[in-house]
């Protein structure tokens, strides 16, 4: 984490209000999330408000609060928290966002940030002598098979080489980000392999078979071939949880009793088929889940359930 | 290779049509709710019979994880919430989900949610991705316009889904974190238990799940889990979204049976080394939080959990970051390390202190300005941070300066006694210490 503060009090505007679009969104917003809990509308409502004023002003930051019904230390803190929102004025024609995390330093970050040292400022987040743009470098922006990447606003250009990136920062200085197309800058289709995609070319056609009304008995067999119950328990060959050994050896009778039933059960659970139920219905007849009432005490549960059930 | 008819995920790259209609044409939205009328049981039990391990990194059987909400609600209203977060450094799928095949995970939001009586789905979307929350948006709206979401809809089940969004914090994408910053806090994590499945969003029972995890579970119910579990090995099943990042001749984003062998993946798709098969230094296998295995350990390695836990790593999301001879690969954990430090959300020390102190001390290290008895004492504090901290947050700054200390002690070394004989040849004079 870094320390991150408000900007100084001479850049700071006095006052901040939503514009009317941007009014009418935010109470749209607020309505996504239960009555009185309008406090999780504060980043997408702070995320507005950077994008109508370019950064995250402290007018900004009380009006939120205001609006939400937030102590404004609350808002401050999710302001200087989140890394996306700037606390400084940023370049008003570009501010670009340089991911520099290992996928893409190892294609080549690092001369996309010398490009950026070079033609805007040396360092990040100074506004070049026009104030036009800006540069930092950013963390994983979550597009590492098109390394390397800059994010402008709201769009990523990827697989860029430090000449590329050149023509992008003329071209946004010049005010003419939008003839430049988003996404990779070489001849592929997004994330698909250089030179075309080599898979899903075929024709895909749509498949059912769990959902046909008649299925074969063989055909049921095979699609619950692993016992539910065990599925999410990992395979384990250790001799301890042998279930012929469920019994002690003083009790041979039991002990022959317990093995036959061992063979027979993963046939018993595969041939069994699910009774189809009414939607919301509670769980009639079907096994129940001792994990559903509380989480943390489920594995002990379930060992004692089928401990019991060996023994019946 | 997979068949493209048993791909999951049938317009990856966006080159097919994109609308509902589309996805629909491609078998999405059939009979979900037939899927609905077979009972939340018997989605639950399919779903544990498929084998389905949670797709964000933890790899938790996600059928399991639907189990522990309340079968019957007290009152409180159930949630799920998707984790589309996603920032892990070399991980990119669910983006391609969001922006080029939306229906996957709309379709999988209503199944998982009537399976654990939830009527809401907050989806989470990390803040970068603004225009793949948009593609979502348009597809979701195209949903309730169709009558597919939304009160009294065509499926019998009332469900409304809203996309939410972060701002650019990699804690976030920890489940408890993921919830206070969706209640509009700081994102750090919170103490567990209480788990989300008790106590969750808004003190609500909540279940949250990968992108991917939800993404699948349509098909995997509709084709019947046999299907799902007959590929890959026991264990370790399905099919997944693998990334290539890195040295790499072509990077792209594939789906491709679990349990592949490292090389047929990078030769088939990604049209192998740079440099070819020799040139190979390392490899991260799943996201920048995994242990860093060499070149020989992972060449024939299979890509499952099982099999990369075998060479001391992790299969995480898939995202492989590939590294050639050419590498400085202490830089590269160095940067890594950058990335922890500057991400630790501040709440416990070992971590806010740990992660920055374990990043200086590898800047020094790139240059060689250390001395060997450092690399004990760094492997040393890695142990203490690791396990130390509230969430994993700890784990994934200490395990790649553990993997880089294990595997590529030579190479430090190596560059210590470097930057001490260009010292001395520089005019500094080692005198014996009295």
């Amino acid at each position: 984490m870094s320390v991150r503060r408000l900007a100084e009090d001479q850049v700071q505007p006095a006052i901040f209000a939503f514009n009317d679009e941007n009014s009418v969104w935010a109470e749209a917003t607020i309505r996504k999330y239960p009555a009185g809990r309008q406090q999780s509308a504060v980043i997408p409502l702070l995320m507005r408000a950077q994008e109508q004023d370019g950064w995250v002003t402290r007018a900004a930051i009380e009006f939120v609060a205001n609006k939400l019904d937030m102590p404004y230390i609350r808002v401050l803190e999710v302001a200087t928290f989140y890394t996306q929102f700037q606390l400084k004025p940023v370049g008003t024609r570009a501010h670009i966002q340089v991911c520099g995390t290992t996928p893409c330093m190892l294609r080549g970050a690092e001369d996309l940030m010398k490009v950026c040292q070079h033609k805007i400022h040396h360092d990040p987040f100074a506004l070049n002598a026009e104030g036009t743009l800006s540069w930092e470098e950013v963390e994983c922006q979550g597009a590492c098979v098109n390394a390397p990447m800059v994010i402008i606003f709201k769009d990523a250009y990827e697989d860029l080489t430090p000449q590329r990136l050149e023509e992008i920062i003329d071209a946004f200085e010049a005010g003419k980000g939008h003839e430049i197309k988003p996404g990779p800058q070489i001849d592929r289709i997004f994330s698909a392999p250089e030179g075309g995609p080599q898979t899903l070319n075929d024709e895909i056609k749509p498949v059912r078979t769990n959902l046909d009304p008649h299925p074969s008995a063989e055909e049921a067999a095979a699609a619950a071939s692993i016992p539910p119950a065990d599925a999410g328990r990992p395979k384990d060959t250790a001799p301890e949880t042998d279930p012929k050994l469920k019994t002690p050896a003083t009790a041979p009778a039991a002990a022959a009793a317990n093995a036959k039933a061992a063979e027979k059960q993963p046939s018993a659970t595969a041939k069994s088929k699910p009774a189809p139920k009414t939607p919301g219905s509670a769980a009639e007849g079907a096994p129940p889940e001792p994990g559903a009432v509380s989480g943390d005490l489920k594995p002990k549960r379930t060992r004692r359930k089928t401990t019991t059930e060996g023994e019946s | 290779m997979l068949k493209d008819q048993d791909r999951i995920f049938t317009n990856i790259y966006g080159l097919k049509d994109k609308s509902l209609k589309g996805a629909m044409s491609r078998g999405h939205w059939d009979g979900t709710k037939e899927i609905i009328e077979k009972g939340r049981d018997w989605i639950i039990n399919e779903m544990k019979a498929s084998g389905l391990r949670g797709r964000g990194g933890a790899g938790f059987p996600t059928g399991l994880k639907w189990s522990f909400m309340p079968k019957e609600s007290d009152g409180r209203p159930h949630y799920l919430v998707v984790n589309a977060d996603e920032s892990e450094p070399g991980t990119c799928k669910d983006r391609e989900i969001m922006r080029h095949d939306p229906h996957t995970l709309i379709e999988g939001c209503v199944i998982a949610g009537f399976a654990m009586g939830a009527n809401t789905a907050y989806i989470y979307v990390r803040g970068e991705y603004m225009r793949e929350r948009e593609a979502l948006q348009a597809a979701i709206d195209e949903c309730y316009d169709f009558g597919l979401l939304g009160g009294n809809n065509k499926l019998g089940w009332d469900f409304d889904i809203y996309v939410h969004h972060g701002a650019g914090a990699y804690i976030c994408g920890e489940e408890t974190a993921l919830l206070e910053s969706l209640e509009g806090k700081k994102g750090q994590p919170r103490l567990k238990p209480p788990f989300p499945a008790n106590m969750g969003l808004y003190g609500c029972p909540t279940t949250v799940n990968n992108v991917e995890s939800i993404a699948v579970a349509p098909t995997i119910l509709r084709r019947g889990a046999g299907w799902f579990s007959s590929m890959g090995r026991p264990n370790n099943v399905g099919t997944k979204l693998f990334m290539l990042s890195g040295h790499v001749n072509k990077p792209c984003t594939v789906e491709e049976v679990m349990g592949i062998t490292f090389r047929e993946l990078v030769d088939k798709h990604a049209g192998g080394i740079r440099g070819g098969w020799d040139n190979l230094l390392a490899v991260i296998p799943g996201g920048a939080s995994c242990p860093i295995v060499p070149a020989k350990d992972i060449m024939d390695c299979q890509m499952d959990f099982d099999g990369l836990r075998a060479v001391g790593s992790s299969f995480g999301t898939a995202g492989a970051i590939v590294m050639d001879k050419s590498t400085d690969v202490i830089k590269a954990i160095a940067r890594i390390s950058a990335f922890f430090k500057h991400e630790s959300c501040g709440q416990c020390t070992p971590c806010r202190e740990g992660t920055g102190w374990m990043w200086r001390v590898l800047e020094r290290m790139v240059k060689g300005n250390a001395q060997k008895r450092e690399i004990d004492m760094l492997f040393q504090v890695t142990k203490q941070i690791e396990g130390h901290t509230i969430c994993a947050l700890g784990d994934a700054a200490a395990w790649p300066v553990q993997g880089l200390i294990r595997h590529f002690r030579p190479e430090i070394e190596a560059r210590i006694d470097q930057y001490t004989r260009n010292a001395t040849a520089h005019g500094a004079v080692l005198e014996a210490a009295e």
